[in-house]
This record gives structure tokens, sequence and C-alpha cells, in this order.
């Protein structure tokens, strides 16, 4: 199925989880159509068709 | 000082904006001794490894991210919702832009964010616009500090208003940031003369010749401008007011 990870199309299996996708937490926080997903429900959350996925850690800034 | 209850190290905020390697961070860091150190939260592909964010942590430094170039509320609140869950605090420093070439905040939209984070449990920092209507409304919705500018983000041009910050100062209780427009120590230094509770500096130190070197020299400055605040400074006269005595002169 497409989805879109970072603003990029992405082709994922049907079965894809969060957690496919990120597999490590580690000071990373992921989006999914506008809403936050804690770490904790990455395992049981599917993903869907037209998803749009953001994932985002720290960078520099002021 | 104390930021919502909390007591931060050092009055010299310091953002790694600008960074040309992250290598530098230590020595800045250990230059700085910062009271925290700012960060922006964008998108990544590498989901192994934080670099600046495991550097940081190992430097023992607390971390606030900023939801630098968020054009809208929106925008702002999902990426401290983000900031809250990557880097695992409920501090954010607020910024709202309202368009990408003044780099000015949109005093609306920020506002807004500021109460939706509040109610949301964030410790909110907001960086604004030095007035100190804002700045007033900005606390009496739930803000734990003000960031004021000096002078627009990334130019380097010192406090183009000094009495607009101390308008800002004397408008709130909570602690005034001076954010955005620091170039060199005395900026530093006058905006703590001015009454300011800390100093944020991004790129005055990372696009420096030396980095570390004026890390050291803005810390210096915050703290001679802190301490020189407290020593009370003598009024400004418009007409001369000599200091030798007059008595006692030859030959008179």
């Amino acid at each position: 199925m497409n989805i879109k990870v970072n603003g990029t199309p992405r082709v994922v299996e049907e079965e894809a989880t969060l957690h496919s996708l990120v597999p490590s937490a580690r000071g990373v926080a992921v989006a999914l159509n506008g809403a936050v997903v804690p770490a904790a429900a990455w395992h049981e959350t599917r993903l869907s068709e037209n998803d749009a996925v953001e994932v985002v850690t720290a960078h520099q800034g002021g | 000082m104390r930021v919502a209850g909390i007591d931060l190290p050092g009055r010299l905020w310091i953002g790694t904006g600008g960074l040309t390697s992250t290598s530098l961070v230590g020595e800045i860091v250990e230059a700085a001794r910062p009271g925290l150190v700012t960060v922006s939260v964008r998108r990544t592909s590498d989901t192994e490894r934080g670099g600046l964010l495991d550097m940081l942590r190992a430097l023992g430094v607390r971390i606030l991210p900023n939801t630098a170039g968020c054009l809208s509320a929106r925008e702002a609140v999902l990426t401290a919702q983000l900031a809250r869950e990557a880097l695992e605090t409920d501090w954010v420093k607020l910024e709202v832009i309202g368009d990408e070439t003044s780099l000015m905040p949109d005093a609306v939209e920020l506002l807004d964010a500021a109460e939706t984070l509040v109610r949301q449990g964030f410790t909110v920092l907001p960086y604004t616009s030095a007035d100190p209507v804002l700045a007033r409304r900005l606390v009496d919705v739930g803000c734990a500090a003000v960031m004021p500018l000096g002078s627009p983000i990334g130019t380097g041009r010192g406090l183009d208003d000094p009495r607009a910050i101390e308008a800002v100062r004397a408008a709130v209780a909570v602690p005034v940031v001076l954010d955005a427009g620091i170039g060199t120590a005395s900026d530093a230094a006058l905006a703590m003369e001015l009454g300011c509770d800390a100093v944020l500096a991004a790129t005055a130190i990372t696009r420096a010749d030396r980095p570390a070197q004026m890390a050291a020299a803005l810390r210096a400055a915050v703290g001679a401008g802190e301490m020189a605040r407290r020593a009370g400074r003598i009024p400004r006269l418009t007409t001369a007011r000599a200091s030798s005595p007059m008595a006692g002169r030859v030959g008179t």
C-alpha cells in the first residue's frame, strides 16, 4: 500500500505497523496523520492507504 | 536562576543553530557552561542514533526544543508535542513566525499556541516581539518566561530598542530571556544591565571565527552585566558633576 513518510511516497506491506517503519524510539517521535503516536503504541498501530507519517528527531537549532 | 521551579546552572543559554560541525558542541558547552541548550525538531530518515542529542545528553545539559520555522499555532503545537515525545521534556521554546523573510513572531498565532500548550501541561517559553503588552498577555495564559528579541534572528545587531526590553522587564514578573540578535559580548552585557535574567545566543557563537572563545566571552559578559545591574548604576546626567572635591585646590 502507498503511504508518505516525511513527505516522500513509500510502498509498505499490507500488515505494516509504525513499528515496522520506525524500529527504535530512542530520541525519535512519530506523528500519524497529524497526531503524535507514543512509542508504546507503535507495535499495534497498523498503517492504512494514504497515511502520512512524520518521523522527527533533535537537530541543530537556536 | 529559576524557571518554572527548576534551578538552571547558568544565565547564558545557547542554541545549536548554525553549527558547522557537531564536534564543536563539547568545547562550546564547556566554555559557555549554559543554563540550557536549544535544539530544533526536524524530519529524520536516520532512526539509528541522534548524534547531536546523544552528545548533549552525555554533556549533561538541559535540552530545550524549539518550534523554529512554524508558521501557525497548529504546526507549533504538533512540533512541541513531537519534541516532548522525542526528547522527554515538556519544556518548549515556542516560536511562531509570521513569515520566512522577517522571521518576526506572529503575535496572534503565538498567543493561541501558548494557551493551548500550557493547557496540555507544557512549560512554555515564548520567543516574542519586545512588546510589554504581548509579554503580559503571554504570562496571563501561563507562560513560564518570556523571550523578547533584541533584533531580528541572525542579524547580530544587538539590542535595536533597549527601552522596549526594559519595558518588557517592567511588565512581567517571570524570567525575561533576551533572545535573538546577540552579536557580541557587549550586547549580552547590556541585556543583563537592563534587567534580563538570561541571554540566549546561537549564531553569535556558532558562526564566530572562534566559537568556544566567543562562548567564554558571552558568559563573562552575562556575568558582568548581571553584577553591574545588582551594583546599581549611577544615574545619567545632562550636565557635568565633579568627582574631585572643590575645597583645598591650590592657588585659591
